[in-house]
């Protein structure tokens, strides 16, 4: 039976007074909605499951709606080419005459940072496993910024995973599913980025705001920028790897240090996820564990490892002018030897100076 | 009852928005070209505009919460932000109700920029509560102005429905 054609159907109430309750109670589920949300964390605890079923509903959705896009894009590009081929023959006769010239250059360049290597004995990173991604849904309103990348947990995505394209970084993964990830990018109001600039090392946090260019905050140091500076980052707090190209310094309209992004440059269709986690993936754990240790010997303070010659040793040069070449120890007691104790404790040997202690008249640095 | 029969409604609040939310999907593509990406409108402004002209409803802001929900999880913005937002807007229509009833259509668009306006300063004010930094101001003008554009869809959808239901006539 309708509800209309029921006892209750001559029941009149004031249409507006119950659509102002129920837009009270939307508000109040919505304001609760907010103050649970922990976006802002980056933690795959706040990437709900609701999330998780969202962006795996979207993709597929998503890439039938993208596919015809994708494919016009590629028509433009080739009718581009067909027109243009002249001019971008011309074009890329000169780059490449320009790239011989780096060519050369590059390979010089390696050779001598191989030497250097070898001198150095400089042990690099492995190279990071990594997965390729097509990017489905793009969003670019200024309270999200994200991307949804059609590679998840099957390929062995995790939450934080640094994401690239050819040009630079994109941003990191923040959400996980099946077949599915979502990717927080650069520009979004919650993404914060340890970043140097190439030419200074000067640190800085590439703060995103939802609009194009991200802020570069907390730069420190005298002059550490300027403009067309490189930012790549700076691998602090083991988010992301060092090293990664981020964009070129810009000084934006507000005045603030802003960075154009590399990654800006080309059409962000393709991604390459960085199976990256910490830091401790890089080192060799195996070679770790089964590294020898050298054994742990105490101090028997009956018998001093200086030996009788060397405690009279620094006592001679104390006054001398000239240092000496190994560090100054803290000389031993000479005056009476202590009795034995009772026990032989576990002592652990004294700290030792850093530096020889300066004399007087010794210059201590190398100032003029 | 008669001829009189209530608007139901999936009419006037199903079918706009599942419009808004297949529209929302569409301009999500990541298409790019000549460098230049396509607006990011919210499309969901156009019911919470509407909605509150048309009648007064109790479902209506509880549809406009899901959508809000949808848009969040969607966008992958916080959860409640968009939602919070677009009733925002609904209760700025709702209130000004009987001044907007009538007003010829220039007038009914500056209106909609207004409750636009108040919709986009309230995911302003959220945002920066939420993540504890301020949202580009330009980046929300640029949103503010693609969404004001949508006027003449919720002309049109208020035109439909506003002498639909016999009972609000």
């Amino acid at each position: 039976m309708p509800f209309r054609e029921g006892p209750l159907g001559d029941l009149k109430v004031p249409l507006t007074w119950t659509a102002a309750v129920a837009l009270i109670v939307a508000i109040v589920i919505a304001v609760a909605f907010l103050l649970a949300d922990r976006r802002e964390t980056l933690q795959q605890q706040a990437y709900g499951v609701t999330r998780q079923t969202v962006d795996t509903v979207s993709k597929p959705v998503s890439g039938v709606i993208a596919a015809p896009g994708r494919w016009t894009g590629l028509g433009v590009d080739f009718i581009s080419s067909y027109f243009f081929t002249a001019s971008e023959n011309r074009r890329l006769k000169a780059e490449l005459k320009e790239m011989r010239g780096y060519r050369d250059q590059y390979l010089a360049e390696v050779d001598k940072n191989q030497s250097y290597r070898t001198l150095l004995g400089l042990r690099t990173d492995p190279p990071i496993p990594m997965v390729a991604a097509r990017v489905v849904s793009d969003t670019r309103g200024p309270f999200a910024n994200t991307r949804l990348a059609d590679a998840g947990a099957e390929k062995g995505v995790v939450v934080g995973n640094p994401v690239m394209n050819e040009r630079g970084l994109v941003g990191r993964v923040v959400g996980v599913a099946h077949g599915a990830s979502r990717v927080l990018l650069l520009t979004d109001i919650a993404s914060r980025t340890p970043v140097m600039i190439d030419r200074t090392n000067a640190r800085a946090i590439l703060t995103g705001d939802g609009g194009p260019n991200p802020k570069l905050e907390y730069l420190r140091g005298v002059d550490p920028i300027k403009e067309g500076d490189r930012v790549v980052t700076s691998g602090d707090g083991g988010v992301v790897p060092r090293g990664l190209p981020v964009g070129a310094a810009v000084k934006g309209l507000d005045g603030r240090w802003r960075v154009v992004l590399f990654a800006d440059d080309s059409a962000i269709d393709y991604v390459r996820i960085l199976l990256f986690k910490d830091f401790s993936q890089l080192a060799d754990q195996k070679a770790l564990l089964t590294r020898s240790l050298p054994p742990v010997t105490t101090e028997d303070p009956d018998v001093s490892i200086l030996g009788p010659a060397a405690t009279a040793k620094p006592q001679a040069q104390t006054g001398a002018a000239t240092p000496s070449a190994a560090p100054a120890k803290p000389a031993a007691p000479t005056t009476s030897t202590p009795p034995p104790p009772a026990a032989k404790p576990a002592t652990t040997p004294a700290p030792k100076p850093a530096a020889p202690k300066p004399t007087a008249g010794q210059p201590t640095g190398g100032g003029i | 009852m008669g001829g009189a029969r209530p608007l139901h409604p999936g009419r006037w609040l199903g079918v706009p928005a599942l419009f808004c939310v297949l529209a929302t999907i569409a301009f999500a593509a990541p298409i790019r070209i000549y460098g230049l990406q396509l607006p990011e409108p919210v499309f969901a402004m156009v019911p919470a505009f509407a909605w509150a002209l048309i009648r007064p409803s109790i479902l209506a802001p509880f549809a406009l919460l899901l959508l809000g929900l949808f848009l969040d999880m969607f966008w992958g913005g916080p959860t409640g932000l968009w939602g919070l937002s677009l009733l925002v807007a609904y209760a700025t229509a709702l209130t000004g109700r009987n001044m907007m009833t009538g007003q010829s259509r220039p007038m009914m668009w500056a209106w909609f920029g207004g409750v636009t306006a108040v919709a986009m300063a309230a995911g302003f004010l959220f945002s920066m509560l939420d993540s504890l930094a301020m949202p580009s101001l330009l980046a929300v003008f640029w949103q503010f102005l693609v969404t004001a554009l949508l006027f003449p869809f919720a002309h049109r959808l208020i035109d439909r429905f506003e002498d639909a239901d016999v009972r609000f006539r």
